[in-house]
């Protein structure tokens, strides 16, 4: 197997080290992220939120205003400061816009978490994730127990009792998977060993949601892996990774949960740890830096997250067999932001769906923009995402694929709603899915 | 007059949502890419029609209540800022492309469209929009023609105003004029020439008519790497001298290439004291040649190094590499000071040392990147706005420096404008009749001067604060 390069936290920007720190924040931490911004603006056009309302406030570089404002003391805990750190999506194109090299999903989390801790009652992400994310995904029997539930009930929110549900719950309905309610956690063996000679020992995280509501991209997975010489550890029990808590500010929840995901996966002997959910992945990959104040974990913390690949990044940098089946299909592949701009990957997902006979990728306009998913925010802030959405949609709807193609759980789901209310026929399926198909695995 | 009585009326203008007045809010709104100087609104209004547009200037005018236009706060002369707080009209949500002319090559569109969404919009067509500012990712087509902006193209293409064939504008007293059309100029004065360069004084511009161009058949880029900004510099006068007129010719110094690799890793020689980012479009026919020229001049001025772009992808990272150094440069120092003088072109090598002497004599740093084949010049002063003195040190280099241009025969401003930042040195360019003819031009347009009031000429006593970046006064709320 040839050398891997890692997509990650990125090593091109500017040492945080090096710049100054203000009192009581770790270094590259806090405030000194904001440093490098001079005020440019190229980051504006980038932003959803800022070409949704045009308001430079829900815009990066009024956000960085904002936080900067904030931590030196010229504004306070207002509930419009509140209001527009709330807004952001942390989809992280800016930081992919931004010449100067401002970290900023750093910044924001870190901002978010002063936030969270100083009034987490009045931050509605911190407040409406109060159940999702501190009862309900951090619990995995009781989210599956949620699901299954769901999974019960999915034929009637649809039909008959789709006229007693609140718009935003119908939403809900339409984005939850026929598959949803499933664990592939549960079924798994602990190892699934390579068809064909063994190439590489890899180790798939099976995570919260996408356990629970996409156990068929997990098959997939592990059929496409073995399929081309890698042996699958399925390791339990596995817990949620902490990045929706991380990008909502529960920093103290969010290193408890990496501290746990580094206990359950970080001693184990294989070439690396595969993640098919891009926030999962880029959250993954930031262990280090997340851990970096914590004497016992850091090295620990640093040494897993190197080891962390997306799928998609993996197998593009085999030696991939060719899939034996075709399928026939006009593909638009949608880039989850945290696997572009969270882990600079955009190039591997679509290799690999060019390698399936039959496969036409189409381009279309703003692939790269965020679909308004971002987590929890599609619930905290449902009128704002769905007009992020509609944009996404009428750019594919014009380009009429068969399929969208995207990596990672809540860009599906969000998707599929999408595809729903623009009242389009594609399938919206995790690339692996179809790799998987092409090669009957 | 009453802000809480304006507030109102301008809410019942445009509904609650398009008007933001909150301090926490208006706050990010104090300054645009000029960052040294700030100043408040008193609010801010975010239209989406021509005719609302008309109507706060109207609602204004009756109240005696300044107000100025803003696109995407990118301007680097303070433009956008509201110098006697006031109604800051928000462009961002007026950003449709209305028409688009094919075969004539005409595009109108309203002002708050990014420049580069227009040359995606026609690209398909084979065509684009011809004026490229660094900042065109970001900055608004309504921007670009109040001040006039350039590019690093306008060597060949011209600035803004060659591009602007018409506008529609809402004069300070509500009115709404036109002038020019999609054919060009029309009999009669030529007042799309006057407004395009106004820097938002003579009233608010709600649609542009622009000209497209036709993308080139074929494009030959290259960088040329030199031991030193002198040898960079007379290369740039013997091509010129030659006869030749690249499409682009830009110089990329020492200090500036170590931010631009930081980012983009370009892999240029250690050694570098400059690249010369040249460009070369048109016919296929002939390129080849042409190049083969420009590389001859570079050898003989002892170029380490000649790159040619050998696609669109490469020759794309160039370009980022140029038109994103400014804001790479956060990665290197602590605050920069962005300057914008002209000078005539064989005065280049001239220029440049002796603003390099005056930067040194004030114990700061000098980054430089900029249109070498007009002569217009962008030295950045690199300073620490936490060293006592530091800002004061690089705002007087600034004037030193420009004071350099204009004496070589050169100019305050090749595309920035005047602003804010350079009102008070109009007078080293202009005779008290110049600037007395201009202000009375104004006053035809913009007699009360509500209309981005405080820019562009002297005025007795600043009424901004000028602060460092980091540490801005405190807002009362």
């Amino acid at each position: 197997m040839g050398p891997l390069t890692p997509g990650g936290e990125r090593a091109d920007l500017p040492d945080a080290a090096a710049s100054t720190t203000a009192p009581g924040e770790a270094n590259g931490s806090g405030i000194d992220l904001a440093l490098p911004c001079i005020h440019c603006g190229l980051c504006l056009d980038h932003c959803p939120t800022y070409r949704a309302l045009g308001r430079e406030t829900d815009s990066p570089r009024g956000r960085i205003y904002l936080i900067r404002a904030q931590a030196e003391g010229r504004i306070g805990l207002t509930d419009n400061y509140i209001k527009h750190l709330d807004l952001c999506l942390n989809c992280r194109a800016c930081e992919t816009a931004c010449p100067s090299g401002v970290r900023f999903g750093a910044l924001m989390e870190s901002a978010r978490e002063r936030l969270y801790r100083a009034a987490p009652q009045r931050y509605q992400q911190g407040s409406q994730g109060e159940l999702l994310l501190r009862h309900l995904i951090a619990r995995p029997a009781l989210l599956r127990a949620a699901f299954a539930l769901l999974r019960w009930a999915r034929p009637l929110l649809l039909g008959p009792a789709r006229a007693l549900l609140s718009p935003e719950q119908r939403n809900f309905a339409a984005m939850l998977p026929p598959t949803a309610g499933g664990s592939f956690s549960l079924r798994a063996k602990p190892v699934y060993r390579a068809r064909h000679e063994r190439r590489a020992t890899v180790a798939l995280l099976t995570g919260c949601v996408m356990d629970v509501l996409f156990d068929d991209v997990h098959e997939a997975t592990v059929g496409v892996l073995r399929a081309n010489g890698c042996d699958v550890l399925v390791p339990r029990p596995q817990s949620c990774c902490g990045a929706l808590h991380a990008h909502a500010g529960r920093g103290e929840e969010a290193r408890a949960m990496a501290r746990r995901v580094i206990d359950q996966l970080g001693e184990l002997a294989c070439d690396a740890v595969l993640v098919n959910a891009a926030g999962c992945g880029a959250h993954l990959k930031s262990y280090g830096r997340l851990l970096a104040a914590d004497a016992a974990y850091a090295e620990r913390a640093r040494a897993f997250a190197a080891k962390v690949r997306d799928v998609s990044e993996f197998l593009a940098a085999l030696e991939l067999k060719r899939p034996p089946k075709a399928v026939a299909a006009r593909v638009a592949y949608d880039d989850p932001c945290h696997l572009l701009h969270g882990q600079q990957i955009s190039r591997q997902p679509r290799e690999l769906l060019r390698l399936i006979q039959g496969v036409e990728l189409v381009d279309f306009p703003e692939a790269d923009a965020c679909c308004g998913s971002a987590g929890i925010y599609t619930l905290a802030h449902a009128d704002l995402s769905l007009q992020i959405l509609d944009r996404k949609m009428a750019h594919i709807a014009a380009a009429a694929p068969d399929i969208i193609a995207s990596g990672n759980p809540g860009c599906l789901l969000q998707l599929r709603l999408g595809v729903a209310r623009a009242g389009l026929t594609c399938r919206v399926v995790h690339p692996i899915t179809l790799l998987a198909e092409a090669y009957g695995a | 007059m009453e802000s809480a009585s304006l507030i109102q009326s301008l809410e019942k203008l445009l509904g609650v949502e398009a008007v933001t007045s909150a301090a926490d809010e208006l706050l990010v709104y104090e300054c645009d890419g000029h960052t040294i100087e700030r100043a408040l609104p008193t609010a801010v209004v975010f239209p989406t029609t021509a005719e609302q547009i008309a109507e706060v200037v109207r609602l204004c005018h009756r109240l005696r209540v300044p107000f100025l236009a803003r696109g995407a706060g990118t301007g680097l002369s303070g433009g956008a800022l509201p110098v006697e707080g006031g109604v800051l009209i928000e462009m961002a949500r007026m950003n449709r492309v209305l028409e688009i002319d094919e075969v004539n090559q005409v595009a109108v569109v309203e002002p708050g469209l990014v420049n580069l969404r227009l040359s995606q919009a026609v690209q398909g067509m084979g065509l684009y929009y011809a004026p490229d500012p660094s900042s065109q990712a970001a900055c608004t087509l309504g921007g670009n023609a109040a001040e006039n902006s350039g590019g690093p193209h306008t060597l060949k293409y011209g600035v803004t105003t060659n591009h602007v064939l018409g506008l529609e504008m809402v004069l300070p007293n509500g009115e709404t004029i036109t002038c020019g059309s999609r054919a060009g100029r029309g009999p009669g004065y030529d007042l799309t020439g006057l407004l395009v360069g106004s820097e938002g004084t003579f009233g608010i511009i709600t649609k542009i008519i622009v000209r497209l161009t036709r993308l080139p058949e074929a494009y030959k880029t290259l960088a040329a790497v030199f031991p030193s900004i002198d040898a960079a510099s007379s290369t740039v006068t013997e091509i010129i001298g030659a006869g030749i007129i690249p499409a682009a010719l830009e110089m990329i110094d020492h200090f500036v290439l170590r931010a631009v690799e930081a980012y983009l890793h370009l892999g240029f020689p250690a050694a570098a004291g400059a690249v010369l980012l040249i460009e070369l479009d048109g016919i296929r026919d002939g390129l080849d040649e042409l190049a083969e020229r420009i590389e001859a001049i570079c050898r003989q001025n002892g170029s380490l190094e000649v790159r040619v772009a050998k696609d669109d992808a490469e020759r794309a990272l160039l370009w980022k590499a140029r038109k994103e150094a400014f804001g790479a440069l956060g990665r290197v120092t602590r605050s920069f000071y962005t300057h914008d003088g002209v000078i005539p072109r064989t005065k280049l090598p001239e220029a440049l040392r002796r603003i390099y002497a005056i930067v040194e004599k004030h114990g700061l740093g000098i980054a430089n990147v900029f249109h070498a084949g007009d002569g217009n010049l962008h030295p950045l002063v690199l300073f620490d706005d936490r060293k006592p003195g530091d800002q004061e040190r690089a705002l007087k280099a600034g004037e030193e420096i420009l004071r350099v241009c204009v004496d070589l025969g050169g100019s305050l401003s090749g595309e920035h404008g005047i602003g804010l930042e350079k009102r008070e040195w109009m007078p080293w360019f202009f005779t008290d009749q110049d600037l007395e003819l201009m202000q009375r031009v104004r006053s035809v347009f913009n007699p009360e001067g509500l209309c981005n009031p405080g820019k562009v000429f002297p005025t007795p006593g600043r009424c901004v604060e000028t602060r460092p970046f980091a540490k801005a006064p405190n807002v009362s709320a």
